[in-house]
C-alpha cells in the first residue's frame, strides 16, 4: 500500500459566508507524522479550514487534498481515517462518559461488547474511569477535554484534528493534554491543530502556518517564526530605584534597543532578539555592581508576532500571554 | 515517557498516564468494518432512549399534553356537537389520537434543530456513517414518544368510555399504522427545523402547517357539515384520510384501499422531505 508523504495539501482554498470571506486562498502542504499548527486569532479562519479539511464544510472554490483523496469527491474515505476534536466539546453532554464511548464505538463498527470494552480502557487511560458513569454536562473542562480526545481514539485515526484543545481550561489540564498530543504523535498519527497561543504552538508543532483574515500570513518552523519576531521581552526590576538610570544605560548598550521604563520605578523592559544578549546583559548588570532583585524573559505574545508579520496588532480579543486571554477565549 | 501525576478536580480521578494512553492505541489502519446503516440509526435511536432516560423531563409534552387535549375537547365539545359525552367519545377518540400524536411529531422538529446546533453533530458528521442514520435514528428515537403518547390517549379514552368494536388487535393494527404515518410526517417538520435558524421560527411554520390541517379534518366533526367549498379539501387532507382509516380499523373494519392510501402518503412524504432534509443538513455549516 502506498502511504503518500503528505497529509494535507490545499491551494486556493476559499470559504465565503454571506460577504465575508472567511477562509480567502490557503494553499499548505502538511507532512505526514508529527504537529502542524494553525496560529491565530479568533474569527482569522482556522475552524473554517479545519472544517472543510474534515469534510464538514464544503469548500467554495480551491482544492484540497486530505491523505491524497479529494475533500469533495472522496469525502467518504477521508472520513474513515480521520478524527476531529471540535472546540466546542463533541460529545453528548446528557449522556455519561462510557455512555459517549459506546456510542462512537457501535458508530465505528465494534459490537456492543467491544465498544463498552475499549470505552472502559480509554476511560481507564485517561484517568476517567471515576467518572464514567456521570453526565458530561458535570465533567469540568479538562475532563471533558480528555473525554472528547479519548472519543477519538476509539479507532486510531491516520490524521487527528483538534480546534483549541486547550482554550478554556487550567493550566495543569492543559499540560495534561499536550501530554496526551505528544503520545498520539508518537504512535504515528499526524496531528493538524489550531491555538491562539504562541506558547502552545511552540511547546507541540513541529512546523505551524499564521493564519490572519482567512490567508497564511506565515508559515515555517516555531524557530524560523521567532526568529522573525524575536524572543521576547526581558523584565528586570532593580533592588534600588536609584540604579534604574544606569541599569537603563547598561540594558541599552549590551542589547542594543530602546529601554522602556516602566511606571513601576523600579522596572525596566527591552525587546531582545536572541536569548544570549539577555544573558550577556545580566551579566553585564552584574560586572557593574547593580543588584536586581528579579529578572524575567517572556515569550513574545500573539499580539507581538502578528504585530511583527502584519503591522498591525491581531485583531478580536486575543491578546497578551496565553494565561491572560484564556478565561475570555471563545 | 513521563506521567503526569496530579489530583484531579472533584470527580476525576488521579492521573493521565501517557504511557497508558500509548498501551491502548490501537495501530493506525487496524479498523474494525463500519457500521451498516440499520446499526448506525439503531445507535442513534439508543442515543435518543438514553437522553430520556437522563433528562425524564423532556416527556411532558407527551404525557401532559395527551391527557389535556383528550379531556378538554371531550367535555367542551361532546355535548355540543354529538349532543352527549358518550356518543362523542366513540368518534373523537380515534381523531384526538391522530391529532395528538400529529401535534407532537413538531417537537422531533425542534428538538433536532436544538441539537444540530451542538458541537456533538460535528463529530457525527465526520464519522464514516451512512450519514441519513443521524436523522433516521432520531426519529426511531421519537417512536417511544409517540408510542407513549398514544397509550396515555387510548388509556385516558377507555376510562371516559371509549369502547372500539375492533377489540385489542384493531386498537393494535391502528396504532402501528399511526406510528408509521408519524414517522413519515416527522421528515416534515426536519427540513422546517433544518432550513431555519431559531426553534422559534419553526415552531411558528410548523404551527401555521398543522392547524389548519387538524382542524379542517374530520378530527372533530363530520365533514357533510361544513360549507360545500371547503367539503372536498377536507375529504383529500392528508389527516382525514389517516383519521378514517383509524376510525375503521379500530371499529373493526379493515379497509385495505384506506390503509393503502395512509401508506402512499407515507412514502410520497419520505421520498420527498427525506432527500431535502439530507441535502440542508449535509450543506448546513
Amino acid at each position: 500500500m502506498g502511504v503518500p508523504e503528505i497529509a494535507i495539501e490545499t491551494s486556493g482554498l476559499v470559504k465565503t459566508f454571506g460577504s465575508t470571506r472567511a477562509v480567502d486562498g490557503v494553499d499548505l502542504t502538511v507532512r505526514r507524522g508529527g504537529i502542524y499548527g494553525f496560529l491565530g486569532p479568533n474569527g482569522a479562519g482556522k475552524t473554517t479550514v479545519i472544517r472543510m479539511l474534515a469534510t464538514l464544510l464544503r469548500p467554495d472554490a480551491g482544492e484540497a487534498h486530505v491523505l491524497g483523496h479529494d475533500v469533495l469527491t472522496e469525502a467518504k474515505v477521508i472520513r474513515e481515517k480521520i478524527a476531529l476534536t471540535g472546540q466546542f466539546a463533541s460529545l453528548d453532554e446528557d449522556l455519561t462518559g462510557i455512555e459517549n464511548l459506546i456510542m462512537l464505538g457501535r458508530l465505528l463498527g465494534l459490537s456492543s461488547r467491544a465498544a463498552r470494552s475499549r470505552g472502559l480502557d480509554l476511560l481507564a487511560a485517561f484517568g476517567l474511569s471515576e467518572a464514567a458513569e456521570k453526565q458530561v454536562k458535570k465533567y469540568s473542562g479538562g475532563m471533558r477535554r480528555r473525554l472528547d480526545i479519548a472519543g477519538s481514539l476509539i479507532v486510531t485515526p491516520e490524521l487527528m484534528f483538534l480546534d483549541e484543545p486547550t482554550t478554556g481550561i487550567d493550566p495543569r489540564s492543559r499540560n495534561q493534554v499536550w501530554d496526551i498530543i505528544r503520545t498520539l504523535v508518537s504512535g504515528g498519527t499526524t496531528i493538524l491543530l489550531t491555538t491562539q497561543y504562541l506558547e502552545e504552538a511552540d511547546q507541540l508543532a513541529d512546523r505551524l502556518a499564521v493564519i490572519d483574515h482567512g490567508t497564511v500570513i506565515a508559515e515555517g518552523t516555531p524557530g524560523q517564526l521567532k526568529a522573525q519576531v524575536g524572543s521576547g521581552a526581558l523584565t528586570v526590576r532593580v533592588l534600588d530605584e536609584a540604579d534604574r538610570e544606569d541599569a537603563a544605560r547598561v540594558l541599552g548598550e549590551v542589547i542594543g534597543a530602546d529601554v522602556h521604563r516602566e511606571s513601576d520605578p523600579t522596572a525596566l523592559t527591552v525587546r531582545v532578539d536572541q536569548t544570549a544578549r539577555a544573558a550577556a546583559a545580566l551579566t553585564a548588570l552584574e560586572a557593574e555592581d547593580l543588584g536586581i532583585e528579579t529578572f524575567s524573559l517572556g515569550q513574545p505574545s500573539l499580539d507581538e508576532v502578528f504585530l511583527t508579520l502584519t503591522g498591525s496588532p491581531a485583531d478580536d480579543s486575543a491578546q497578551g500571554t496565553p494565561d491572560e486571554t484564556k478565561a475570555g477565549a471563545r | 515517557m513521563s506521567a503526569v501525576e496530579t489530583t484531579e478536580e472533584p470527580g476525576g480521578t488521579a492521573a493521565v498516564h501517557t504511557d497508558k494512553i500509548a498501551g491502548v492505541l490501537m495501530p493506525t489502519g487496524a479498523r474494525p468494518r463500519r457500521a451498516g446503516p440499520l446499526s448506525a440509526s439503531l445507535t442513534y435511536g439508543w442515543r435518543a432512549l438514553l437522553k430520556i432516560k437522563h433528562v425524564p423531563e423532556q416527556l411532558f409534552d407527551v404525557t401532559v399534553f395527551p391527557i389535556m387535549m383528550t379531556v378538554m375537547f371531550t367535555y367542551i365539545f361532546g355535548g355540543a356537537i354529538a349532543g352527549s359525552v358518550d356518543g362523542y367519545v366513540q368518534w373523537l377518540i380515534p381523531g384526538i389520537f391522530v391529532q395528538t400524536l400529529i401535534m407532537i411529531t413538531m417537537y422531533t422538529g425542534l428538538t433536532l434543530n436544538r441539537d444540530i446546533s451542538k458541537g456533538v453533530f460535528d463529530r457525527f458528521r465526520s464519522l464514516p456513517t451512512w450519514r441519513p442514520a443521524q436523522l433516521v435514528g432520531a426519529l426511531l428515537g421519537d417512536q417511544v414518544r409517540y408510542t407513549l403518547a398514544g397509550v396515555i390517549i387510548l388509556t385516558v379514552g377507555f376510562v371516559m368510555g371509549f369502547r372500539p368494536d375492533g377489540g385489542a388487535l384493531g386498537v393494535l393494527v391502528a396504532f402501528a399504522l399511526l406510528l408509521v404515518f408519524s414517522f413519515s410526517l416527522s421528515w416534515v417538520w426536519t427540513v422546517i427545523s433544518l432550513a431555519v435558524r431559531t426553534e422559534q421560527a419553526a415552531m411558528g411554520i410548523s404551527m401555521f402547517i398543522l392547524m389548519p390541517l387538524t382542524f379542517a379534518s374530520n378530527i372533530f366533526v363530520d365533514p357533510r357539515t361544513m360549507p360545500s367549498w371547503l367539503e372536498p379539501a377536507v375529504d383529500v387532507n392528508p389527516v382525514s384520510v389517516v383519521v378514517t382509516s383509524i376510525r375503521e380499523l379500530m371499529a373493526g373494519s379493515f379497509q385495505a384501499g384506506s390503509v393503502a392510501t395512509v401508506l402512499l402518503y407515507c412514502v410520497v412524504l419520505v421520498a420527498l422531505f427525506g432527500p431535502i432534509s439530507m441535502f440542508i443538513y449535509n450543506r448546513k455549516s
